[in-house]
């Protein structure tokens, strides 16, 4: 039996290669296309008639506009406002992405579950951000990691920690995401391979067999939840990085 | 021939310890689990004290909660990087 672990492998379906570097065309790489493509066709088409009173389609479009809407008002304020097509697109990025790694045909795959990525979206956020910092506050943003009213003995503990905590941010944010996925992939793979190892034990392990079935149902609700729930997150913290960069403390 | 056991001996041990330490990682989960369970018990002991205030923070609670799941993830990650890296 495949290992639980087989369904993450990325599989080369064209070989391109550009001045030495491999850039071929992946499994990887058309779950991003489809991504893409299915958030671009989700938001056009649904605001296509553009009707006063919205039909189902476009009320999902607005709900999900007005959802990241406030959540970028509530932690970054009005002067985050700039930045909303940005959060925008990388929330529903990463929502479609985790959302097509659930559909349960296809053989899907799930590139958020793949570090590579999330770390270069997570490391796009961190320059981003900072570069937003020193362009808003000047050299001043380095204030960001002097705590305010500490004593300057204190100072020196402080500072390297609150370095070393915002040096950390990509790599928690990266990891939050990718872990998050692996664990809920592997998890359901590990639960379909009981099914099937009891099945093969005849008439009693098929009766048996709807235990584990029963439990992935179960599960798999858990992880349409948790994907929607990892999207919501990266966006927010993208949000509250933001927030730290615009006014600092 | 002697060579040949130390040398797997010496396998089974980097094996063995290898295991131990992807069991040690997964005690992450003690953390995670306690850090979820603060979260929906107070959320819930929020919620009915005052029901108005429930669904706003709702949010939050789910929020709370993704983030403590993940800190039980890091270990899981620790785990496979012993495991197969």
């Amino acid at each position: 039996m495949a290992s639980p672990l087989d369904q993450f492998t990325v599989i080369k379906w064209a070989d391109i290669e550009v001045a030495g570097y491999d850039i071929s065309f992946t499994n990887s790489s058309a779950a991003m296309v489809a991504s893409v493509v299915l958030v671009t066709l989700f938001v056009t088409l649904g605001m296509r008639k553009n009707a006063l009173v919205p039909g189902r389609w476009q009320s999902s479009v607005e709900m999900c506009y007005e959802f990241v809407a406030k959540m970028l008002g509530d932690t970054a304020g009005p002067d985050g406002r700039k930045y909303f097509p940005f959060i925008f697109s990388l929330f529903m990025f990463v929502l479609f992405a985790n959302l097509i790694g659930m559909l349960p045909w296809l053989h899907p795959f799930t590139f958020t579950s793949h570090i590579a990525v999330t770390f270069a979206m997570a490391a796009f956020v961190f320059i981003g951000v900072t570069l937003i910092g020193f362009i808003t506050h000047g050299f001043k943003f380095l204030g960001f990691f002097v705590p305010h009213g500490a004593p300057w003995y204190l100072l020196l503990i402080l500072v390297p920690i609150e370095i070393i905590s915002y040096l950390s941010r990509p790599i928690s944010l990266s990891v939050r995401l990718f872990a998050n996925m692996v664990a809920g992939h592997t998890m359901l793979k590990v639960f379909g391979g009981f099914v099937v190892s009891l099945s093969a034990l005849g008439a009693a392990g098929v009766v048996g067999a709807f235990f584990p079935l029963a439990f992935i149902v179960a599960l798999t609700g858990l992880e349409l939840l948790v994907a929607c729930l990892q999207a919501y997150v990266f966006a927010m913290l993208t949000c509250l990085y933001l927030n730290d960069a615009l006014h600092m403390h | 021939m002697e060579m040949e056991i130390a040398q797997i001996a010496a396998t089974a041990q980097t094996d063995a310890a290898r295991y131990i330490g992807a069991g040690l990682a997964c005690t992450a989960l003690i953390g995670a689990g306690v850090g979820i369970g603060v979260i929906f018990g107070n959320y819930v002991s929020a919620a009915i004290r005052n029901p108005s205030a429930a669904g706003p923070v709702f949010g939050q609670a789910m929020l709370g909660f993704a983030l403590a799941e993940a800190t039980g993830l890091f270990g899981l990650v620790i785990a496979f990087i012993i495991l197969f890296g």
